[in-house]
């Protein structure tokens, strides 16, 4: 039995990601896109015209990526090859505009560091506990979630975990659309979180709705109400994404 | 009486349907259910003129591998009653409170006509999520105990409710609803093909080859686009990775909940390589964008092949010593064995699907009685279990996943012969309209079960109806049934078991 276990440890070797901000994924992978800045053709609408979830606007063209499922339609789409996505997936940011890419830009996606607040960094640097809420989240997104703590990912060495009551946390993770039947649980789970408090949005339908953005089920009336403290994209988020963003957000130096 | 049979992934032109006075309907329905082979495969209503709503109910018999459609035509039936089917065949249960909740007919002598899920488009808004009738146990020593809607861990939401008696669990009743997004409703209001496909990758992410291959093959069949041997034998590749990974990620769950610490890690990891295989392939860990109607957008290279190789003789290897190991330990027998049974005669009555049948030795499974695409070309066997508790649900799962791997490396070797089809051009659908007045039945094998989904196109070609029906909606009573006679700390280990979806019930 014991040789059993040695041996099954032995074939696993080192399973964990040494360096979270270093690690690579593969070319397909669809992170932060780019718009070239190529003009476009006269009256052309071919983008906007498929994009599932109008997450392309034109005039001049701009893709929010809190909206895109990433399909990837909008680079087959464009004749003009205007659309691609790099494998960079450092993409969360506390600032919802900056998830509006610009033609012509390639630089990063980061977080505002002066719009951090205060507290945020100095009782959660070391620490953070947070307490996920599917409100209509299609486990894919609430999977990668559960990814970010296995001993792949393991955000348990920065002091990041997912604690099961609302008292003993710092935080809410939402995924989904935030459905009308989530709604009231939702704010209750809030409720019970001790202040200071964060909101994160993990995944495309939490930031924006998504494919359900107009769904008749939905209400987003929670948002209106609180304030958001980092948005993470992704469709599902990928583990990587949200560890990096969240690091970042503990970490911000002012 | 005779049926209308129809076989998996075919259409049948609206008229053809043969129209039943409801009382020929319900006798032809007991007809078919007195034969163990049958069960129902979806059961729905949709509106065909104004207040006039066509009823469908598909009975998939397991051994003829064939459709049975039976169907009637009822005016205004919100303001209507008529006699249930659930006394007399308790897996009517389900389809008879759906039909209820969203169309109002009312069904007299039904012991458990209780919401399903609080759609948004409920005929009664009366009922809500805050006045669920709960079943009630009477008397001094009973008490109950509620869970949910947002449980301990990072999952979905859903309400358990416990009535106890002492220690003992006398019935769980599980009380959903939470996730209801409106995804049947956005099938017929998002216009597009593309919108629609990205919906049923969302019915339920956790399974997203299962589901969008049962909507790409229902478009196929309404568009009139072939499905060649190449995009299929791509596509059940597909389905069998997505099996492999959701089976060893429950093992990992299920290892964790019993606090078996190296199998939760171990196969933790070793899922980690399957999903992250689909990310080399199309560039999404959940496989999100590989399934598109009419072709491949990510073609299967020989390099990801080879790579396809490599991934599962590792994974092999890392796996079977694993679990080998695992099954050997006495804490873990003990912990699995006797824990939340189900036998198969309940089964049977309520009519469960996929791993919930099988573990109860019920060898229901389309790839082996309704076979699709390449699932034509190869003889599945489905692995069975026989004692129908937590044990045997890990049990099944593993020898799932081993056949899962001789079946991929199977197919493998077999892409050589289609090599030169092409299934990578996306079909031309811009002038192309769907058949009219047409219905068409795809049902695929999910890791979870069976999925049905029923196409209805109107006299214009557009989508008058679209029915997704994910196993779990027929599963979530066996858990309930599982819990019986055991104590509420067994609870964790049978949900992880089960491993039922949240969303996929509550659309
Ligand atoms: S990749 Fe994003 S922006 Fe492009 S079409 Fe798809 S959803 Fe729209
Ligand atoms: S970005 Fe491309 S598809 Fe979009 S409007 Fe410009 S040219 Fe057309």
């Amino acid at each position: 039995m014991f040789f059993d276990t040695y041996k099954i440890l032995r074939h696993q070797g080192k399973q964990f990601i040494p360096d979270i901000t270093k690690a690579v994924l593969p070319t397909l992978f669809r992170g932060r896109p780019e718009i070239s800045d190529e003009a476009c053709s006269d009256g052309c609408s071919a983008c906007a015209d498929v994009c599932p979830t109008e997450a392309i606007l034109l005039d001049p063209v701009r893709l929010d990526v809190g909206k895109c499922v990433f399909c990837k339609e909008c680079v087959w789409a464009c004749y003009k090859d205007k659309f691609s996505f790099t494998n960079d997936y450092k993409i969360a940011t506390n600032v919802r505009e900056r998830l509006i890419i610009a033609e012509g830009v390639i630089d990063p996606i980061k977080l505002d560091v002066l719009k951090v607040r205060k507290e945020i960094v100095k009782f959660f640097g070391r620490s953070l506990k947070l307490r996920q809420v599917s409100a209509g989240g299609d486990n894919s997104g609430e999977m990668e979630l559960n990814a970010c703590s296995n001993v792949n990912f393991d955000m348990g060495r920065w002091g990041i975990e997912w604690v099961a009551s609302p008292r003993h946390s710092d935080g809410i993770v939402i995924t989904g659309p935030i459905t009308e039947n989530m709604s009231e649980a939702l704010q209750i789970c809030y409720d019970a979180i001790p202040i200071p408090k964060i909101i994160i949005l993990a995944g495309t339908d939490a930031i924006s709705g998504g494919i359900f953005a107009d769904s008749p089920a939905i209400n987003r009336s929670f948002l209106d109400n609180h304030h958001v403290d980092l948005y993470v994209p992704g469709n599902p988020p990928h583990p990587l994404t949200f560890i990096n963003g969240v690091l970042e957000m503990i970490r911000a130096k002012y | 009486m005779s049926f209308l049979a129809v076989n998996n992934n075919q259409t049948i032109h609206l008229k053809n349907i043969p129209i039943l006075e409801y009382g020929e309907f319900i006798s032809g329905i007991k007809e078919l259910m007195a034969n163990h082979n049958n069960h129902c495969a979806s059961y729905f209503g949709f509106p065909e003129k104004n207040l006039t709503y066509q009823f469908i109910a598909l009975i998939a018999d397991d051994g003829e591998g064939d459709i049975k459609i039976l169907s009637y035509i009822l005016e205004d039936p919100a303001n209507q009653q008529v006699e249930s089917l659930t006394k007399e065949i308790p897996a009517f249960h389900i389809f008879e409170r759906e039909i209820h909740e969203n169309t109002g007919l009312g069904f007299i002598n039904h012991p458990w006509l209780k919401p399903v899920r609080y759609a948004w488009n409920r005929t009664d808004k009366r009922k809500n999520l805050t006045n669920y009738p709960f079943y009630k146990l009477d008397g001094t020593e009973s008490h109950e105990v509620g869970l949910g809607p947002i449980h301990a861990g990072v999952v979905e939401p859903g309400h358990f409710r416990f009535s106890c008696y002492g220690e003992t669990v006398h019935h769980l009743e599980v009380h959903l609803g939470y996730q209801h997004r409106g995804v049947e409703s956005l099938f017929l209001t998002k216009k597009s093909l593309l919108q629609r496909t990205i919906l049923s990758e969302s019915i339920t992410g956790d399974t997203v080859v299962g589901h969008t291959i049962a909507f790409a093959r229902n478009m196929e069949l309404l568009y009139g686009i072939e499905e060649n041997q190449k995009l299929a034998l791509m596509r059940t590749i597909a389905s069998e990775l997505e099996r492999i990974a959701a089976h060893v990620g429950n093992l990992s769950s299920v290892c964790q909940d019993i606090a078996y610490q190296l199998g939760s890690s171990v196969f933790g990891a070793l899922r980690t390589s399957v999903i992250n295989y689909f990310e080399w392939w199309c560039g999404n860990r959940f496989s999100k964008g590989l399934i598109r109607t009419g072709y491949n957008p990510y073609s299967f290279t020989t390099e990801l092949r080879e790579k396809l190789m490599k991934m599962l003789d590792d994974f092999e290897l890392k796996y079977v010593e694993m679990s080998n190991a695992m099954f050997r330990l006495p804490s873990v027998q003990s912990r699995l064995e006797k824990t939340g049974t189900v036998t198969k005669e309940q089964a049977k009555i309520i009519g469960s699907v996929g791993l919930a049948a099988k573990i109860t030795g019920i060898p229901r499974d389309i790839r082996n009685s309704h076979p699709y695409g390449y699932y034509k070309n190869v003889f599945y066997m489905p692995a069975i279990g026989k004692t129908g508790d937590a044990m045997a649900h890990t049990l099944v799962r593993d020898q799932e996943i081993k056949k899962s791997l001789r079946l991929i490396r199977y197919l493998v070797d077999d892409f050589e012969k289609h090599e030169k089809l092409d299934c990578d051009v996306r079909p031309d659908l811009k002038r192309k309209k769907m058949e009219p007045s047409t219905l068409s039945i795809s049902l695929t094998e999910g890791w979870r079960g069976e999925i049905c989904h029923v196409a209805v196109t109107n006299e214009e070609g557009e989508l008058a109806a679209y029915k997704v029906k994910d196993p779990s909606i027929h599963n979530w009573f066996s858990l309930a049934l599982a819990l019986r006679g055991n104590e509420i700390s067994d609870f964790p280990v049978c949900n992880k078991s089960y491993d039922l979806s949240y969303c996929g019930f509550d659309l």
